[in-house]
């Protein structure tokens, strides 16, 4: 008796309805997505252009690089507040061990340019170290752990570069930041490979299953034995090491370095992760979540600009837009709870 | 000469059911004032039920509730607490980051004509009630830097000063140190001079002998005893509890069980002088290969805190525990279980991940067996279906969601996640809790078959049952500390709750 009910369970979770329900995290940004596309093509003629696909996927682009490891962090149901000023502090590591021209009014320490890359690679897994200890061994929750972090971060910024602007950072930076390959940019193309690469990891690895798991039910992941303290301290230095390879390519794409220069991507990155339909409440989403993200926050910032409105109106649009994620966001885990009781 | 007394409380013949399970069956009560009333009987019996009905948590049941001679229809807790009914329930339900006195006062805390809070006036008026329980607190610390059972205390007081002529205590001493137990008994005598009526659940007979005037026994749904407290012993109101003559559906175990001789199989598990800060005291036994080890206890009596601890999920104040001879520290659960220990805990809700396949849920703790760094998801659907087919989980399929099975099904699924590689030492915290007879048998045949396969297992479990059904040896908890310990003579489940 008890199995024919369970089949009939299965039955039931197996029909159309439920099933797009369940899917519902995935559904609503890609028709969210597809809505605005076509508003704005309508809207405008000069949107929906090669040309102007070209521009979204490069605006996109830095975003993207940070969102991968932060991806991680939100299915671990954590949240990593400092990515922007990671970001900013690698990008000002990798010009400060860079020969600056004279010009330029720092006193930095010039270094050959592979070293200078790797220094500030590890400068910025260093502060993931950091976030991580905060977060699993003494025990400090992510949000405020990693606010400290944006300060601390933004702190040693100001210390490098003292209210000046560097410009120049290692030729591969630069080539990668800025730089294109048969009009391909570059960094759209490293944008591409990281996404990937994140999407492999968390599908295909054992190491992604845990983040899945963990993320899912942390208790439940202690009862099983998993060490949920390392899973969860990996995140937060995976998110690290992504933001600072974000801001790196970023600072060559702006063609410079300086304060506050990233802050805007606090904010894009986890509208990006969250409008995608990664659970905030961890285990579900993805990767291809957050490119569905990435392009609805694209088209929507680039589409902006394309049909004739009050700019200062955009702001206010953009945080709808991002409220009503939210809505959508909760409303699909409440639905997928129904559904799985 | 005696005076006719009416009873403030009067209930005649309560049914209540569940679904189609009757919970209660044509149940008569009476409570008079300034009367301590003891109820006693097995998890399940009713008493649960009853008080619930009482406090007007259910609201649904036939049969007549009168109070004061009054017959009433109580809609909602709210209309028993103006009724002068209140309940304090087993779980403690307070608030542990505000203040003594605010919880004390919670819902009704003094202000002034402004509507502000009136600190002052409440701390003193908690710091005198508290002191009429004989604890000496400051009111302005903070509740959760308290022990459980000054906590417990509190939330005690809070209901028994709240005015009302109806105090129902549900399992009130299970976290209470013998002198707290006494300050307790003292209240309520108290209180009952005063003219309140006081309902006393307990699984400790000898409290509920000590204090209350009159027991009542529960078994079945069906109220089977009741006399005066002084009229009656331990013995007797056990074996009214149990029944006698095979009623019940299952193996009763009333009757003696003879337990094999002790196991001389190798050693898996040491644990030496283990203690933890009020739940646990000096705690040393020794799991067998090819054992299984019963520890039974009361709700409250340590086992929770004793099986986190051998998982590493909880730290241990002091003490050793030794796998296979060596030493171990756990830092984590996955170092428990590197070391080649298991648990399922007593909420599957802690186990398992509902919105996940059956088979991801199987495979989690295997993992790093199967796969270095890339998941092969044809190894973990074929391992998974295995265990499915072995244990017989219902319906036999690996890519359903694990939240569509049944709560039987997935205690087995929470037991197959550690069966493919089978662990040194398994321990297992109510395996059979809220399962329907079929599923209680399959599992435990299943651990009856992981012994002969050589793991030694631990059963902890607050249903003497469930331990009698599947231990070889059995120690007995109480308040933290091992009373008693059967091997290799008769037990049956009178002696087990004798011993507890």
């Amino acid at each position: 008796m008890s199995s024919e009910t369970a089949l009939a369970g299965e039955r039931r979770a197996r029909g159309l309805a439920p099933f797009l329900r369940s899917q519902m995290r995935n559904i609503a940004p890609f028709l969210t997505l597809i809505f605005l596309s076509g508003f704005f093509a309508f809207a405008s003629p000069s949107f929906a252009t090669l040309d102007n696909l070209g521009n979204i996927l490069t605006q996109v682009s830095v975003t993207g690089i940070i969102a991968v490891g932060l991806t991680f962090v939100i299915l671990c149901a954590e949240i990593d507040l400092s990515i922007a000023s990671i970001a900013n502090v690698t990008g000002i590591a990798v010009a400060y061990f860079t020969l600056q021209e004279s010009y330029v009014n720092i006193a930095n320490i010039p270094l050959p340019g592979a070293v200078a890359i790797i220094l500030s690679i590890l400068l910025c897994a260093l502060l993931g170290l950091v976030n991580a200890l905060g977060l699993t061994v003494i025990g400090i929750p992510s949000f405020i752990m990693t606010l400290a972090m944006m300060q601390i971060a933004a702190g040693i910024s100001a210390l490098l570069v003292r209210g000046q602007i560097a410009y120049k950072v290692p030729s591969l930076i630069t080539t990668l930041g800025s730089g294109s390959i048969a009009g391909i940019p570059w960094l759209v193309i490293v944008a591409a490979v990281m996404l990937l690469g994140g999407h492999l990891v968390l599908t295909y690895t054992r190491f992604g299953r845990y983040v899945y798991m963990v993320g899912g039910n942390r208790e439940a992941a202690e009862y099983s034995g998993l060490n949920v303290k390392l899973i969860l301290g990996s995140v937060m230095v995976i998110s690290a090491v992504c933001s600072g390879i974000g801001g790196m390519l970023g600072v060559a794409h702006f063609g410079s370095a300086q304060q506050n220069e990233f802050d805007t991507y606090l904010l894009d990155s986890i509208a990006a992760v969250v409008v995608g339909g990664t659970s905030l409440f961890g285990g579900r989403g993805g990767i291809g979540n957050t490119i569905v993200g990435l392009f609805v926050l694209g088209v929507l910032n680039n589409g902006l600009d394309h049909v004739n409105i009050d700019s200062f109106l955009k702001i206010l649009i953009r945080g709808l837009i991002l409220l009503a994620a939210l809505v959508i966001n909760v409303y699909a885990q409440r639905l997928r709870e129904k559904t799985a009781a | 000469m005696p005076e006719v007394r009416s009873p403030i409380l009067e209930l005649q013949g309560i049914t209540k059911s569940f679904g189609g399970v009757e919970a209660l069956r044509g149940v008569d009560f009476a409570l008079y004032p300034g009367e301590i009333h003891g109820l006693v009987g097995e998890n399940g019996a009713g008493k649960s039920t009853l008080m619930k009905i009482i406090a007007g948590v259910h609201t649904e049941f036939s049969g007549r509730f009168l109070i004061d001679g009054a017959e009433t229809h109580l809609r909602s807790a709210r209309d028993a607490h103006a009724a002068g009914i209140a309940m304090v329930h087993q779980e403690l339900s307070v608030a542990p980051d505000l203040t003594v006195a605010e919880n004390v006062f919670l819902g009704n805390q003094p202000t002034n004509a402004l509507g502000l809070v009136q600190w002052r006036r409440m701390a003193r008026e908690a710091g005198e009630q508290l002191a009429r329980l004989g604890l000496d607190v400051d009111p302005m610390s903070r509740l959760g830097d308290l022990s459980i059972g000054l906590q417990q205390l509190i939330e005690i007081a809070r209901v028994l000063f709240s005015g009302a002529r109806i105090v129902i205590l549900d399992e009130p001493t299970s976290a209470l140190s013998p002198p707290e137990v006494e300050r307790l008994f003292a209240t309520l005598r108290r209180l009952r001079e005063e003219g309140t009526a006081i309902v006393f659940i307990s699984h400790f007979i000898e409290d509920i002998l000590r204090v209350s005037d009159t027991v009542t026994v529960f078994r079945n749904g069906r109220k089977v005893a009741e006399t005066a407290s002084a009229a009656t012993s331990k013995g007797a109101l056990i074996e009214a509890m149990i029944g006698r003559g095979g009623e019940a559906l299952e193996h009763s175990y009333s009757d003696d069980l003879m337990l094999p001789q002790q196991s001389e199989s190798p050693v898996i598990l040491k644990v030496d002088q283990l203690s933890l800060a009020r739940s646990l005291k000096d705690i040393s036994f020794e799991a067998r290969a090819g054992e299984v080890l019963g520890i039974y206890g009361f709700m409250g009596c340590g086992q929770q805190e004793l099986s986190r601890i051998l998982f590493g999920k909880l730290k241990p104040d002091s003490g050793t525990l030794a796998v296979e001879g060596k030493p171990k520290t756990f830092a984590s659960t996955a170092a428990a279980r590197r070391a080649g220990v298991a648990l399922v805990p007593e909420s599957r809700r802690d186990m398992l991940f509902h919105q996940e396949p059956v088979y991801k849920n199987i495979s989690i703790s295997i993992l790093d067996r199967i796969s270095s760094l890339l998941l092969k998801p044809a190894q973990e659907r074929d391992i998974a279906k295995r265990q499915v087919e072995q244990l017989q989980i219902r319906p036999p399929v690996v890519g359903l969601d694990l939240g569509m099975l049944s709560g039987g099904n997935q205690q087995k699924v929470a037991l197959a996640k550690w069966l493919t590689y089978p662990p040194k030492l398994l321990v297992l915290c109510e395996p059979t809790r809220g399962m329907d007879v079929g599923a209680k048998n399959d599992v435990i045949n299943i651990v009856r078959d992981l012994r002969t396969k050589g793991l030694a297992i631990i059963v902890l479990s607050t249903e003497p049952e469930t331990v009698l059904s599947l231990a070889d040896r059995i120690l007995v908890l109480k308040r933290g500390a091992m009373v008693r310990e059967f091997k290799n003579e008769p037990v049956s489940k009178d002696r087990l709750l004798e011993a507890a």
